[in-house]
């Protein structure tokens, strides 16, 4: 392997028409590609010396095939020098700083030693056009110098004043090239260019460089037709325009039609390096497509930089929709029979393994049922040659297997394969599961691993990677497995744990205390794995009875010891702890839940504290089975009882709504008075602030505060009994807040926190008076979702709504440019062994990682230690 | 009295000190590095003016944090580069 070497400086520069010369093979002078027979005209675009890509063919430059050839240049002489777009604001900065007549500096020495600095105090600082005074006189030869300006994409004209009158006298790109010529090097120095790699009168070309038939290819279509690329369309262009303006040259035509056909073959020049330039039309196809021309072909997302050199496509990978599969653990993922038939693995023949490998070569390609066992695609002969199997050959291929050659087999249950799902913005966005092989045509996953990918079904697709070496099986089983990533580096919890049903289904069964029979209890834990059901939790007749929190509890570890509060906890000032009347406090002792009910703080994801706790004391294994259960005693606690919503669980009664109304129509006088109050001017205004603020920020409040209240008669009505109720209450969906909006009052609708102001003059709406400021003209909503909208407040709901999207649509843009430049800058960091974080040069980023040294996957939400935790398993009490 | 802010008494602003040969020379060995790979600090940041660095110096800065509670960290002086 060659040694790595370290860049000394990298110089860029400009290719002299000399330099083009020297590295062209061949002058190109014919617009024509091909002859009638096929084969390229000597001195053509698809000239022999050039390289060259029909099979069978030799380079006349260096004598390989088409495989080897790389390629040469060629070059055209054009026949009036023409500006290269790339560099026209170099051109017009040099103009204009430079005198139109000596060429030299439009600034005295002593000028130039200001900017830049004395000789052995430099400043580092270039000149600009900005250091040099409008239409001066020279300092070196006492011209007057006139304003240069500059028309997209490549016209150069001086403004002279003839009698008052402005004119314009266009510069040829040969006169500009004669200034250029003229700067002296040592000026060019102050100006920021080095004269000896690019000298400015090469940005006229005089010479154009003809890239190698390689880079532009022509294909063969179907019909025995040949289609060549955009570049050598626009090289036929270029060269039939340059040898028409040679001959009109040469037989003296006026100079009218010198000027225009100038234009022209600036034109086609210009569109050869950049068809997308301003002010200049495309050149297009003969269908009407713009060409794709040099600049376009680096440029964009599919351009060579992002497209193809920091891009690539993979094999061994397959991509479709998701589908929820509440029957898989956490580690599993489904995969259709069809991907897992395409999809293979190679595995090397050993005697070990010889007669399994030979069944699966006799096997074949063909799988169309779950419980035939995997066959193979194709096999590797020592000597690497690659052999499809086929319904014909498979037991000749199979009869010759012997330990050396490899058999690449289909996919089977409890392969390990990488599933990933983007935006992949952080390292769980790709784990590794293992394989259960399915009917249907989705992959499919259990819904507690939806987090960490940031998955739903609302059809999302996702992708699929099979290792294809021991390394690689070995990497994604320790590192990337499900099971090592159900904790979050970013804030040391768990971010794998109950989702939705999960929580309302383990909220529902565990909350107060109920009682299950004997078939009860085990409908509940049908799929948890158990040896036996404790011992009865009492008896009723003489039928033994177990409780919710004993069924719950079986799934608990023995020794787990735990005290928290629940998601539906208070805060009461005074906890009542066991005696709570909501059951929010938490209790387990020795892996028996006390008391509490186990919500969305206990098992959900990003907070689940059991789940947080088992991986601390017992690891992740555990805690990845124990998520199984979880999510598995859930869904038949849901079922037990059933758990729906429909638009009758928004009803209320008629003393609700009589109260909803009373507090609404008094929010509404009450703002009514303020208004009063202020318009009389008599509104004393918070300090700091204008009476108008005063008075919307105490409109804001009572409208917020009425609708508060609204959600509290709501809420009084709507008990546990109801979904939307429990769902809030156990975090598993939505708030009350939604419910509040449901049942009760929608409430203000605000832009950028205030109320709604835009629209006519004065006022919102026509519906409403000039300078009306009351609640309902600036978008207070006070009308329920269930008990409908008028119009104009429907109309603001749809402001307000609209806000939310741009929010969200400009934020992912801004914050995904925000990562991509972060992982830019910190993508070769690491932490090296004597904990410091370095370069790949060695130098030191921070002298411990974190100043503290600590992992934040293993630290306890951000913590080194979990020191209450600790205490409080040992202890077994609050503490 | 002098009107000039010392950037040292600034409540933000960590405490800075040059390091003896010494001490340079243990750090260095202790991260198996020469002082080119150190973290750098120009010659003409405020703090290194007022404690008075010289480039080549190496100062020790000793910051609270907020994981680690104290941190110290080590920076190489030099001049600021041309543009």
């Amino acid at each position: 392997m060659p040694s790595p070497k370290r860049i000394g400086k990298i110089e860029f520069g400009l290719l002299s028409p000399k330099e083009i010369r020297t590295m062209s093979v061949r002058k190109i002078i014919w617009a024509d590609t091909y002859d009638d027979d096929g084969f390229p005209y000597p001195q053509g675009l698809m000239d022999l010396n050039l390289g060259v890509i029909d099979p069978g063919l030799r380079c006349k430059t260096c004598d390989q095939k088409a495989s080897e050839c790389p390629g040469h240049f060629g070059h055209i002489e054009l026949a009036k020098p023409v500006i290269h777009v790339g560099y026209t604001r170099l051109i017009r900065k040099l103009l204009r700083v430079t005198c139109r007549s000596c060429s030299r500096l439009l600034l005295s020495p002593e000028e130039i030693e200001k900017v830049i600095g004395t000789e052995d105090d430099l400043t580092g600082e270039v000149l600009s056009e900005k250091d040099i005074k409008k239409e001066r006189v020279c300092p070196h030869c006492g011209e007057q110098q006139l304003k240069i300006n500059f028309e997209k994409p490549t016209t150069f004209s001086e403004i002279l004043i003839e009698d008052g009158k402005k004119v314009e006298h266009k510069l040829t790109p040969a006169d500009i090239r004669a200034r250029l010529e003229k700067i002296p090097d040592e000026d060019l120095k102050h100006l920021g260019i080095n004269p000896d790699v690019a000298r400015p009168e090469w940005t006229v070309l005089t010479v154009l460089p003809v890239p190698p038939v390689t880079m532009r290819p022509s294909i063969i279509l179907e019909n025995g037709q040949r289609s060549e690329d955009d570049l050598t369309h626009k090289l036929v262009d270029i060269i039939r325009i340059n040898q028409r303006f040679k001959e009109n040259q040469d037989a003296g035509a006026p100079q009218l039609i010198i000027e225009d056909l100038w234009e022209l073959l600036q034109y086609h020049v210009t569109t050869y390096l950049d068809n997308e330039v301003a002010g200049c039309p495309p050149a297009r196809h003969r269908s009407g497509r713009p060409l794709k021309t040099l600049s376009q072909r680096l440029k964009g997302k599919d351009g060579r930089f992002r497209g193809s050199l920091s891009g690539k496509r993979v094999n061994f990978s397959a991509r479709t929709v998701i589908s929820p599969d509440p029957n898989l653990s956490v580690i599993e993922v489904g995969i259709p029979l069809a991907v897992a038939n395409e999809m293979s693995i190679p595995v090397q023949v050993t005697p070990y393994n010889i007669e399994e490998l030979k069944q699966m070569a006799l096997n074949g390609p063909v799988r169309t049922t779950l419980t035939q066992p995997c066959g193979a695609n194709y096999v590797i002969r020592p000597d690497k040659r690659r052999l499809r199997l086929a319904e014909g050959n498979l037991e000749t291929v199979a009869e010759q297997l012997e330990p050396g050659w490899t058999v690449e087999r289909q996919i089977r249950d409890g392969d390990i394969v990488l599933f990933n799902r983007q935006p992949s913005l952080h390292r769980m966005s790709i784990m590794a599961h293992r394989v259960k092989v399915m009917d249907g045509r989705t992959f499919r996953l259990n819904p507690a691993v939806c987090p960490p990918y940031n998955a739903d079904f609302d059809g999302d697709e996702m992708n699929l990677h099979i290792p294809q070496t021991e390394e690689a099986r070995a990497e994604a089983a320790i590192l990337v497995a499900v099971e090592e990533n159900i904790l979050s580096p970013r804030f040391g919890g768990p971010i794998i744990g109950g989702i939705h049903d999960h929580i309302s289904g383990i909220f529902l069964l565990t909350n107060q205390m109920r009682w299950f029979t004997k078939s009860e209890a085990l409908y509940l834990l049908k799929n948890i794995a158990m040896e036996q059901l404790p011992e009865p939790g009492m008896e009723k007749d003489g039928v033994p009875m177990w409780s919710n929190k004993q069924v719950f509890s079986t799934i608990l570890p023995k020794e787990l010891n735990m005290v928290f509060k629940a998601s539906s906890c208070q805060n009461c000032e005074t906890c009542r702890k066991e005696l709570c009347e909501r059951d929010a406090y938490v209790r387990i002792f020795d892996g028996e839940l006390e008391s509490g009910t186990i919500d969305k703080k206990a098992i959900g994801a990003f907070d689940g504290q059991i789940v947080h706790r088992i991986i601390r004391q017992y690891g992740m294994k555990r805690a990845a089975d124990f998520i199984d259960d979880i999510t598995h005693l859930a869904i038949r606690s849901i079922m037990l009882d059933g758990f729906s919503f429909g638009i009758d669980d928004e009803d209320l009664s008629r003393t609700e709504y009589g109260q909803i109304d009373e507090v609404l129509s008094n929010a509404v006088l009450d703002v009514q008075r303020r208004i009063n109050i202020y318009e009389d001017g008599q509104l004393e205004p918070m300090p700091g602030r204008t009476p108008d603020e005063t008075l919307e920020m105490q409109i804001m409040q009572v409208l917020g505060k009425a609708r508060d209240r609204t959600g509290e008669i709501a809420g009084r009505h709507l008990g546990l009994g109801n979904s939307a109720v429990v769902m809030a209450v156990s975090g598993a969906r939505g708030s009350m807040l939604n419910l509040t909006q449901m049942a009760g009052c929608v409430g203000q609708q605000s832009v950028r926190g205030e109320r709604i102001m835009r629209g006519y003059d004065e006022r919102t709406l026509p519906h409403f008076k000039k300078g009306d400021r009351g609640s309902d003209a600036h978008g207070f909503i006070k009308h329920s979702y269930k008990g409908g909208l008028n119009p104009t407040e429907f109309f603001f709901h749809a402001i307000g709504g609209r806000e939310g999207l741009v929010d969200t649509a400009v934020r992912t843009s801004q914050s995904g440019y925000l990562q991509r430049r972060m992982i830019n800058a910190l993508q070769d960091l690491k932490v090296a062994y004597d904990g410091t974080v370095r370069t790949t040069g060695g130098r030191i980023i921070q002298f411990r990682y974190g100043e503290d040294g600590t992992d934040p996957m293993k630290s306890s939400f951000g913590d080194p230690v979990d020191v209450k935790g600790i205490v409080e398993s040992i202890l077994k009490e609050e503490v | 009295m002098s009107t000039r802010l010392n950037v040292l008494d600034h409540a933000m602003v960590p405490d800075h000190q040059i390091m003896t040969k010494e001490e340079l020379t243990g750090l260095l060995s202790l991260y198996k590095i020469t002082s080119d790979q150190l973290p750098r600090i120009y010659h003409d940041d405020p703090a290194v003016k007022t404690i008075g660095a010289k480039p080549g110096d190496v100062i020790r800065i000793i910051r609270t944090s907020h994981t680690a509670g104290r941190a110290e960290s080590y920076r190489l002086v030099i001049k600021r580069p041309k543009k």
